[in-house]
């Protein structure tokens, strides 16, 4: 390793230990104006405990000190609200409700969001956020290209060396692999009891449905005679670098989607960003655009670097780097700023899952002919723009070339494309998992739509908010972000696109069905090696077909052409043709013994 | 019925598989003394490299075998009963065949130099051999190969992945040019040298030199009288067939052991197959002895036939294999000479960088097409196959030379530089017709 590289790299831990630390370096000292309170009875009972307890005076050291004083306040205000009601409610006012009167525990997340955090802290981040930008992702950013930019000096060719050396790569044994799936199952379904305040009808059902996919793919399909499955264990102890990735992407997520108020250091010190590009302060939603798309073009570089040999990965990469740039994070942020309605055009239902919900509709419907336009973009984008291109091209024009979920897994998670399952019984898996999830999004959006134009929002036993709710929860946040990308040092680097997105299945039935899409074989040049089925990201296993000179027409491919690129002999062509294709993928064929000869063929 | 099959190679593989395709009834067993699951031995490299773990190189998963009641039995064999029908393996235990299946595969070449035996010198053929090369490389300050084959440059790659300097001996005076034509050669050494392996063109080995106490290797004397430091000596002078247990018996043998086209040996119920057999009649532009995984799978299939009772010729039709040295991809189609031979005549066209060449040999007289040989270009098996058996004159496959590009999209497409070449050698003017593309591929394949 060239000292550059080495040096680089120190630079980028320090940055990784610097921007680790940021959160926990401002203190917070709010006022009364910071809590914006919009319900008088609410605003004046707050204000009375907070006076009690002298909220305003004291200068608290963290965002969770600062959260257990708010929460110490708000218990007293509800208390106070209670005991000012009555027990007969005579002490609520004539013509308001209970619920507008007293205090709900629901109100305390609405009540003190992360923006009254981010605008109550005071110290060296807020101060001061271009310094530890700087210090955080700036020298990020320069350590990372400093350890990327020399690999361009290497000679063209396949850099797939000591892979299963690295422990950052080499993946994880099946202990730490049950332990990552359990503990997040069990956190999921815990937490999203509380998150549905309380209700155990929806973790339930989740639990369920999981039980009878498992019980499907053992027993109704058979799975419990393939055993021993393909072992996944990396051939020597765990990956312990790999290891602590997947639980630092996990712990952001977590904090990203569930508790922004304790991330507000990151948030302030990207908020004069914000304000440049879209003119105002920022949310944990910019912190998280500005590090996706600086993630995907670094990452982007270094797959450069890697595949310099093969033009097409060179195109592919500079096409999912300019989607990210222009179309998810500056598009919108310019948009914004024009005081015009926002959305990343690229990103289609069912992926998007909120862009029938009745709030988008109705944004969008305000914008003006811009909002409109969306509107209708987004509409034909689903009905007809997925299904003609992907009959074209097959679904890569999405899933590798454009999408912002492919284009991380293919920067950022390239280096872990290994991991996929292989085995039949992933397989298996996948085929319910994947449609079960386009099957909910379906039903929710229905349930929306049917909603939005009737106005009945509850259907039987559902109610279309909750089921929103829930979706949200399980599949918007938990699947696509806290597993999809925590589990790159895991699973791979496709767990959401092969297991979880809806849009995924969507465009892999067309793509199975009805495209021109394959990828062909050459011959009988395939000497089973086993390089492509590895580095499949999707966990075909291509070499099953490879060897006995099938096409492959597989729903889940992507056409990220890796498979192509690291065959040693040239077996692998992604190709558009139409011909042919149900011959061609359903027979063995075998072209260097003559048929006629045989005769039984 | 029980079929033996010795060997869990892609050989003894292929005609398990086929013959449970074939029969359901057969009672099959695969015995291997090196592994329990077959996996691709081309692929071992890449274990070593880091690529790939051992059970990625197995292509099937482990309930495959039950599924398709494939038995497997991991043992030696020791000595074969013919008369009886009886293997005796090494730990003492029998078994009784119906009908056995050799497919044993083979072993490094060893030519009688002193000082082979020592711990520290192995070939590449077996999982052993790279559990050796693992053991050795720790703390290894350099690696010396000897011979210059595919197997040759790919020990020296790898070595190369891990930091450790490879002198390379290579005997003939351009690498591998008992196959390759001299310019492909010369390509092919290129690559080697500027990768930093110090290549020792006609240079042989006399002697390798173990430590004190005699047991490892620790240097080794050239011919041309060099001393040379090195922990670990890889001997890639090719392989010879392993049967040197099936010596004394009644199976005939040269070389290898001696089969007809139907691979049957001179022993009733016993087939040889892959790299151990050698046709007594080899067929006209192929060798007796095909160590070669391609021959390996189709002799599997052709066996699996013959075992059921269909007699079928091996003839494996026109012949064709790929490589890779180092980073240069190479694909062969047809009968290329190293040499180009009288009455032949051929279109050579390299690319500037020196990294990509497609040669198309043909017929001086007739036109017919004979062969294409392929470096850092991929072209399709079938469409070079069907030229090359329908003797398509050269000017024809050269106007639609792009039904033949393989290479990934967006690769940039050099047949019309192919052609160039034709027509400023031949002062014709031949124009491409046919760019890349599938379908007209698949309409060029359908024709009869």
């Amino acid at each position: 390793m060239q000292i550059i590289q080495k040096i680089g790299l120190a630079i980028f831990v320090i940055a990784l230990v610097i921007f680790t630390l940021v959160p926990g370096l401002d203190s917070y000292k709010i006022s009364a104006e910071d809590t914006k309170i919009n319900n008088e009875y609410h605003s004046v009972a707050f204000e009375r405990a907070a006076q009690d307890q002298g909220l305003y005076e004291r200068e608290y050291s963290s965002t969770f000190a600062l959260q257990s004083a708010l929460k110490d306040v708000f218990a007293a205000a509800q208390k106070d609200l209670l005991t000012r009601a009555g027990e007969d409610k005579s002490g609520i006012p004539e013509g308001v409700s209970e619920w507008d009167f007293k205090l709900g525990d629901w109100l305390f997340k609405d009540y003190f969001k992360f923006d009254m955090y981010r605008d109550s802290s005071i110290g060296p981040v807020s101060g001061n956020p271009w310094l530890w930008f700087g210090l955080t992702i700036g020298l990020a950013l320069l350590g990372g290209l400093m350890y990327i930019l020399p690999k361009f000096l290497r000679p063209p060719g396949i850099k797939n060396d000591h892979i299963y050396h690295s422990s950052m790569t080499r993946g994880v044994n099946l202990t730490w692999r049950v332990l990552f799936i359990v503990a997040t199952v069990i956190g999921v379904l815990t937490y999203g009891f509380f998150y549905m305040s309380g209700n155990l009808f929806w973790p339930g059902i989740s639990a369920l449905v999981m039980g009878i996919i498992t019980a499907l793919v053992f027993f109704a399909q058979k799975s419990i005679k393939h055993r021993p499955a393909k072992s996944a264990s990396p051939p020597k102890f765990s990956a312990w670098l790999g290891i602590f990735t997947g639980i630092y992407l996990i712990g952001f997520y977590i904090l990203l989607y569930w508790a922004p108020v304790h991330i507000v250091g990151w948030i302030s010190m990207v908020s004069p960003l914000s304000e440049i590009l879209n003119g105002g302060t920022a949310s944990q939603w910019f912190l998280y655009g500005v590090l996706y798309t600086l993630i995907i073009l670094v990452m982007g570089v270094r797959m450069m670097s890697k595949y310099m040999h093969n033009k097409y990965q060179l195109i592919r990469t500079g096409s999912v780097m300019f989607f990210q740039l222009g179309f998810a994070f500056l598009i919108p942020q310019i948009l914004t700023l024009l005081n015009q309605p926002s959305m990343d055009l690229k990103n289609i239902w069912p992926l998007n899952y909120t862009f029938f919900f009745e709030w988008n509709i109705n944004d969008l419907l305000a914008g003006g002919n811009l909002g409109i336009f969306m509107l209708v973009w987004g509409t034909v984008l689903v009905i007809i723009g997925v299904p003609l291109i992907t009959y074209f091209y097959g679904k890569r024009w999405y899933c590798s070339w454009v999408c912002g979920c492919g284009g991380l897994a293919e920067t950022l998670g390239d280096p872990y494309r290994q991991l996929s399952d292989k085995s039949l019984r992933a397989w298996k898996y996948e085929r319910f998992i994947i449609h079960g999830v386009l099957l909910f999004a379906v039903i929710m959006t229905g349930m929306t739509l049917y909603g939005y134009f009737s106005g009945v929002r509850q259907i039987g036993f559902l109610n279309t908010g909750t089921v929103q709710q829930w979706y949200g929860f399980f599949i918007g946040a938990t699947f696509s972000g806290i597993v999809g990308t925590g589990f790159y040092p895991v699973m791979g680097n496709r767990v959401w696109c092969r297991f979880g997105c809806p849009l995924a299945a969507y465009l892999g039935l067309v793509q199975r069905f009805k495209s021109r899409f394959r990828i062909t074989t050459n011959g009988g040049q395939c000497i089973s090696c086993g390089n492509c089925s590895t580095y499949c990201e999707m966990g075909i296993d291509v070499r099953a077909y490879a060897q006995k000179g099938q096409d492959i027409v597989r729903s889940s491919c992507v056409g990220c052409g890796v498979c192509s690129a690291v065959c040693p002999r040239g077996v692998l062509r992604l190709e558009n043709a139409s011909e042919d294709i149900a011959r061609r993928a359903a027979q063995k064929r075998t072209i260097h013994i003559s048929e006629d000869q045989i005769g039984v063929l | 019925m029980h079929t033996v099959i010795i060997g869990n190679g892609i050989t003894g593989i292929t005609a398990a598989r086929w013959i449970r395709k074939l029969d359901s009834t057969h009672r099959i067993t695969v015995i291997s003394g090196e592994s329990d699951y077959f996996y691709s031995r081309t692929a071992l490299m890449y274990i070593y490299m880091g690529h790939m773990r051992q059970v990625d190189t197995q292509p099937y998963e482990k309930w495959f075998w039950d599924e398709n009641r494939i038995e497997l039995k991991r043992a030696w064999v020791d000595t074969v009963d013919f008369d009886g029908k009886m293997l005796n393996f090494a730990d003492g235990e029998k078994m009784h065949y119906d009908k056995l299946i050799l497919a044993v595969g083979s072993k490094p070449n060893k030519f009688g130099w002193p000082g082979q035996d020592l711990d520290g010198v192995h070939g590449l053929y077996s999982l052993q051999d790279l559990e050796a090369m693992e053991r050795h490389s720790e703390g290894l300050k350099r690696a010396v190969i000897v011979g210059g084959g595919l197997i040759g440059i790919e020990m020296a790659e790898m070595f190369h992945t891990r930091h450790i300097p490879v002198t390379f001996l290579v005997r003939e005076q351009k690498f591998w040019h008992g196959v390759l034509p001299l310019e492909e050669a010369e390509m092919v050494e290129r690559e080697i040298r500027e990768k930093g392996i110090d290549l020792r063109m006609g240079e042989e080995l006399k002697e390798i030199w173990g430590d004190k106490a005699g047991g490892k290797a620790k240097l080794i004397v050239t011919k041309g009288g060099e001393k040379i430091q090195c922990g670990f000596v890889g001997l890639t002078a090719g392989v010879r067939p392993n049967i040197e247990f099936l010596a004394h018996t009644d199976l005939a043998t040269d070389k290898g052991i001696l089969v007809n086209e139907y691979l049957e040996t001179n022993i009733p119920d016993v087939y040889a197959m892959g790299d151990c057999a050698q046709q007594r009649e080899p067929l006209p532009h192929r060798r007796a002895i095909e160590a070669v995984w391609y021959a390996g799978r189709m002799q599997g299939e052709v066996g699996a036939y013959n075992v059921c009772g269909k007699k079928v010729a091996y003839d494996p039709g026109i012949w064709f294999n790929s490589a890779k040295f180092i980073d240069i991809e190479y694909q062969v189609y047809g009968d290329i000479k190293p040499k180009l031979p009288e009455g032949q005549a051929t279109v050579y066209w390299e690319h500037a960088d020196g990294k990509k060449s497609v040669r198309i040999n043909y017929d001086a007289v007739s036109g017919a097409v004979i062969g294409f040989n392929l470096m850092g270009v991929r072209y399709r098996h079938e469409v070079c196959e069907k030229w090359i058996e329908e003797e398509t004159h050269i000017e024809n496959v050269l106007q639609t030379l792009g039904l033949a590009n393989f290479d990934p999209e967006f690769y940039k497409e050099y047949e019309k530089d192919i052609v160039q070449v034709y027509n400023r050698e031949t002062g014709s003017n031949l124009q491409l017709k046919q760019r890349r593309n599938l379908s007209s591929v698949l309409k060029f394949l359908s024709r009869t």
